[in-house]
């Protein structure tokens, strides 16, 4: 644990009623950062965000918040604020008291809540909306009046909890940019929930990755994106072609048929494995070129490229995504460079995948 | 044609309101210009304003703040409760159950209880506090209305507090509320609508308590309602009877117009 430190997660997990939610949670999370919780529904985000509020206990293990152990604090004496998926605006109270509405509860003098109350609403461009009542705003007001509400608290920690989830998709894209700036001009860390891989991707400093009540990866979105763990992180954050191969020796790898050259070390020879190659790594080339030689099934026009699935001589799928078009039928050429190549380990877990990892990867990215 | 098939629809509605709402409300205006003897005169109206009407009205309103205080402070508590309960229909209808059974029933059982050596008495005896006269006075009377009242108060409150999204709640915690400050600034204002239809369902009725006067309170209490009674039934003077009718309506539609959806928005 380091001076940057905020909130830390030591073998953490939670049951209801017997059913296992989370098991054996660790992490740390440092201060002003943005940090994304990302995972299907049913994964646990939402219960480690709760555990962080205080609305809900540990079963075992211990949450620790500026060097304090917090697992039995009410959420009320807690210095994180919420932003709620539903907003959980107070219908009964203008938005000038939705956002004064902590400021009283902490008994400042009405001199001091109102320049607070109006840096906060310009804080998220809403200045001049003090007098509106709840029902008047618009779903991105809404969102806006109860990010404004949480951060007038000077919060060291900002849960938002799948907060653009009610957003269409202009506004959803619109709002990530501003939450991204409003998080560097604050300072404070974010902890965002959601189950949007590309939102996550867009706005994270950091993002966990879960699975099943357990982190299966956590990391900055490049590694994530570039060197996914195993196949549900690689099939969950973008899409993935995973084709099971052999490990020759280091750097070489059997798939497909063929032996091609990869990036990758530090696996037993003749190991069985999984690739990954991103549809978009895959360029189109004229039969009898490129690496692989595969026959177009189906086509899809998806505005910003084309995205084909082709079946090679082994029976394995694989989708490009192109700029250029084909002709179902087609016999077409694939072209990929070694780096586009991800091996994965069956069953390896985080830390040894990140020893793995940096035992090759240190020596050029340090 | 629709228009048409939409007001045939409506005749029974408006025949029956008529008949049974309409045409009353204007024969207890009409009676209440008659004096015993039969003339036409403003008399009965000059006489709701001598001290033994007032100060029977004083009372009225007073006993019926009164049992609607009670009923609302002990209802709020259970409705809230019943929200929180597992088996949340059994309690419910165990709740409703007693509203099905005759208020006169209920009354009876009630001297049963309360009376000179029945079971509260002899309990009060026997714990050392001495026999107390129970039945007969102001604070029976009080006792037995809010146990008649407290499921009409209830139902209402427990519905606004079913409806209330628990977000608001956690929202209120999470900005640094107590439970006493979320309760004050988020639970009651929200679930106020449920507290004002059971103001309504519980002031209004307990206004023009007759029976309960002379059964529980042994006319010690002496409310509109039996003021009403007494006038119809024993002095024959419907004149006056219909005149206390009169203000007792006007005092329902004061408060109706005070725990309204109007009244609610200049909150």
């Amino acid at each position: 644990m380091t001076e940057k430190t905020i909130i830390q997660f030591d073998h953490v997990a939670k049951r209801f009623d017997g059913e296992i939610i989370l098991r054996d949670i660790n992490f740390e999370i440092e201060r002003g950062k943005f940090y994304t919780l990302l995972g299907p529904s049913g994964c646990g985000k939402t219960t480690i965000l709760r555990l962080i509020a205080g609305f809900l206990e540990p079963s075992e293990g211990t949450i620790t918040f500026d060097g304090q152990l917090v697992n039995k604090i009410p959420p009320n004496k807690r210095q994180v604020n919420t932003v709620f998926q539903d907003y959980a605006l107070f219908p009964h109270l203008n938005v000038f008291e939705n956002v004064a509405f902590g400021l009283r509860i902490n008994k400042l003098a009405n001199k001091e809540i109102e320049p607070r109350v109006k840096e906060a609403l310009h804080f998220v461009n809403l200045d001049g909306y003090q007098n509106r009542e709840i029902a008047e705003l618009s779903g991105g007001q809404k969102q806006r009046v109860a990010i404004a509400r949480a951060i007038v608290n000077r919060p060291q920690v900002l849960l938002l909890d799948e907060p653009l989830s009610a957003l269409d998709l202009k506004l959803r894209t619109a709002m990530q940019v501003e939450l991204r700036q409003l998080q560097r001009r604050l300072g404070i860390t974010f902890i965002f929930v959601t189950h949007d891989q590309e939102e996550a991707l867009a706005m994270s400093d950091e993002i966990f990755v879960l699975n099943q009540g357990k982190i299966e990866q956590s990391g900055s979105p490049r590694s994530i994106y570039d060197e996914p763990i195993n196949r549900f992180v690689a099939d969950f954050i973008g899409e993935s072609n995973i084709i099971p191969g052999t490990m020759l020796r280091d750097r070489v790898v059997s798939f497909a048929g063929k032996t091609f050259d990869c990036v990758d070390q530090g696996f037993d020879e003749m190991e069985s494995v999984e690739i990954v190659i991103r549809p978009e790594d895959l360029e189109l080339k004229p039969q009898g070129e490129g690496m692989l030689q595969v026959r177009v099934e189906s086509q899809l026009f998806r505005g910003v490229h084309y995205e084909m699935i082709g079946k090679d001589a082994d029976g394995n799928s694989w989708m490009i995504h192109s700029t250029k078009s084909a002709q179902i039928g087609e016999a077409i050429g694939l072209f990929f460079e070694p780096e586009a190549i991800h091996v994965m380990r069956h069953d390896e877990t985080e830390e040894d995948f990140d020893r793995r990892l940096e035992s090759y990867e240190g020596a050029d990215h340090d | 044609m629709t228009k048409k098939l939409t007001n045939t629809y409506l005749i029974p509605y408006v025949l029956w309101i008529g008949l049974f709402v309409v045409a009353p409300l204007a024969m207890v205006l009409y009676y209440s210009f008659f004096d015993i003897q039969g003339h036409f005169s403003f008399e009965n109206y000059v006489r709701f304003f001598t001290p033994i009407y007032l100060r029977m009205t004083v009372s009225s309103i007073g006993y019926a703040c009164l049992i609607t205080f009670f009923t609302l402070l002990i209802a709020y508590p259970t409705a809230y409760l019943l929200t929180k309960m597992k088996n949340r229909r059994l309690w419910l209808m165990l709740i409703i159950l007693p509203t099905w059974i005759n208020v006169l029933l209920k009354a009876y059982a009630f001297i049963g209880l309360l009376s000179t050596y029945g079971p509260v008495d002899t309990l009060l005896a026997l714990s050392g506090i001495g026999r107390k006269q129970i039945l007969f006075t102001g604070f029976s009377f009080v006792f037995v209305s809010v146990y008649l009242f407290i499921p009409f108060m209830i139902l209402p409150i427990y519905n606004s507090l079913e409806k209330l999204n628990d977000s608001f709640v956690e929202a209120a915690y999470d900005l640094g509320a107590s439970a006493w400050a979320t309760f004050r600034r988020v639970i009651f204002p929200l679930t106020l609508e449920g507290v004002k239809s059971g103001v309504q369902a519980v002031f209004i009725p307990a206004l023009s308590l007759f029976m309960l006067t002379r059964l529980i309170a042994g006319n010690r209490v002496i409310t509109l309602g039996t003021a009403i009674e007494e006038h119809f039934l024993v002095t024959q003077d419907w004149g006056m009877g219909a005149t206390i009718a009169v203000f007792l309506i006007l005092a329902m539609i004061v408060v109706m117009a005070l725990m309204g959806k109007g009244w609610l928005k200049r909150w």
